[in-house]
């Protein structure tokens, strides 16, 4: 199965958070990838993704982004 | 370090020790229960450079060029400075005057809102339960959608202009610039604006508070907001260890009375704190953001957040100058007890502002993301 990507690049707290447990909601099997641009985001969702069971791993891009990838 | 100050210890001591500075800036000159107050400073600033013209509240508080300046060298530090923008600017601008409106309706920003809680000002209730309500209503329109749309990435340049305008007010206090004969820059001689910690002092405190909270994502409307969103109390510990600390070292400094008469620079009027603080609560959490995390935020580079703060600024001077902002309660000649409120015109201000949030909230919506790619 397709990884679901959430790109929450740009949107401002706590938009990429929600978008992100919308997406735990719909997720059935494989792995999440959430794009954020800023630190807060990345904290925010790796903190909201590990508190519903996920385990995160964080990818840093040359541009400074953040792949925040989210499996069971 | 980075870990740290994003883990439950962190948030905590970054919220204690701003409780703790904030009440120490008091007993360093600052004018009672108004350690800090973002609302109340910009206020004073929007004075001093004559977009008001109230002789009491004009001076360029120290604090907040620090809270910019702090932040920007914690995101230099930390490679966390991203310029960034465009995301509904005017929009936002907007939001950052009606939230000014909504505080100096209130008389303070959601900080200052805790620190005259915990010096024991029972008016501050009616202001929390107000802002309260307000960041409620936001994360509703949050949860059903609501999004002032993406930023993206500037120049670096772009970047600076904040941070730069900042060193432009703190040269502009320490030579004491004067544009001409009964011209800005103002500094008041009597009132709040006249009562202020020694500038190294104030300074200092703000570049402090600046850092810890870029490090550690302090917003005081966020805890709310995350507490009601996604049940998280991690901002929420923050803010209860800043209440705490204040709490104590008002005790500790004797600056604990509590009641409901007299309370400095508070008025009774619990109707207008709570509606006041419910437009300030709505605009912030429609924004994104508390007037201090606007601030920091726009010492990370965020112009989004700079447009919002030029927005409070304005709303101050047309506070004043349009009779919107509260009086204090005051005892009359007489003894009695006046008791304050609204200015003539802030009741309609409250309103309008109340109706134009209500307008962004049902009217602006997230462009569709992405998924399954």
């Amino acid at each position: 199965m397709e990884d679901m990507i959430v790109d929450a690049r740009g949107l401002s707290c706590p938009q990429p958070v929600l978008e992100t447990l919308s997406a735990i909601k719909k997720f059935e099997e494989g792995s999440i990838i959430v794009l954020v641009d800023t630190t807060t985001s990345r904290d925010n969702v790796r903190r909201a993704a590990e508190k519903k069971g996920f385990k995160t791993e964080i990818e840093v891009s040359n541009g400074g982004e953040f792949r925040v990838k989210l499996s069971k | 370090m980075t870990k740290f100050f994003s883990s439950k210890p962190g948030i905590v001591i970054s919220g204690a020790v701003i409780g703790l500075v904030a009440v120490l800036l008091q007993k360093f000159g600052n004018p009672a229960n108004m350690g800090v107050c973002v609302a109340c400073f910009e206020r004073d600033i929007a004075g001093a450079l004559g977009l008001h013209r109230n002789a009491a509240v004009q001076y360029i508080r120290p604090e907040i060029i620090g809270f910019v300046l702090g932040a920007m060298a914690s995101a230099l530090i930390f490679r966390e400075f991203k310029p960034r923008g465009g995301s509904s600017p005017l929009v936002r601008f907007f939001l950052g005057m009606f939230a000014m409106i909504g505080a100096l309706v209130f008389l303070g920003c959601p900080w200052r809102a805790l620190l005259r809680l915990s010096a024991g000002d029972g008016n501050a209730i009616s202001g929390i339960l107000g802002l309260f309500s307000g960041v409620v209503a936001g994360s509703i329109f949050l949860k059903k959608g609501y999004s002032l749309g993406k930023s993206v990435k500037t120049s670096y340049a772009g970047g600076l202009v904040f941070p730069i305008f900042m060193i432009a007010l703190f040269l502009f206090l320490i030579f004491r610039v004067s544009f001409g004969e009964g011209a800005p820059i103002f500094f008041s001689e009597t009132g709040p604006g006249s009562i202020f910690a020694p500038v190294l002092i104030s300074l200092g405190a703000g570049l402090l508070i600046g850092f810890l909270a870029q490090r550690s994502r302090f917003c005081t409307m966020g805890a709310v907001r995350d507490v009601v969103l996604i049940k998280d109390w991690h901002l929420m510990s923050g803010v209860t260890a800043l209440v705490l600390t204040a709490l104590v070292t008002n005790i500790i400094l004797k600056q604990f009375h509590a009641g409901f008469v007299l309370q400095p620079v508070s008025h009774s009027s619990h109707v207008w704190n709570f509606l006041g603080m419910a437009l300030a609560g709505l605009a912030f959490a429609l924004a994104g953001g508390c007037p201090g995390r606007q601030l920091f935020l726009s010492g990370e580079g965020d112009q989004d957040a700079g447009v919002f703060i030029a927005g409070m600024i304005v709303g101050a001077g047309f506070s004043h100058n349009f009779l919107l902002a509260s009086s204090p309660d005051k005892l009359s000649e007489a003894g009695t007890i006046l008791v304050g409120g609204p200015g003539l015109f802030g009741k309609y201000a409250v309103i309008m502002g109340l109706l134009f949030c209500l307008f962004v909230g049902f009217t602006m919506k997230s462009l569709k993301i992405k998924k399954g790619e």
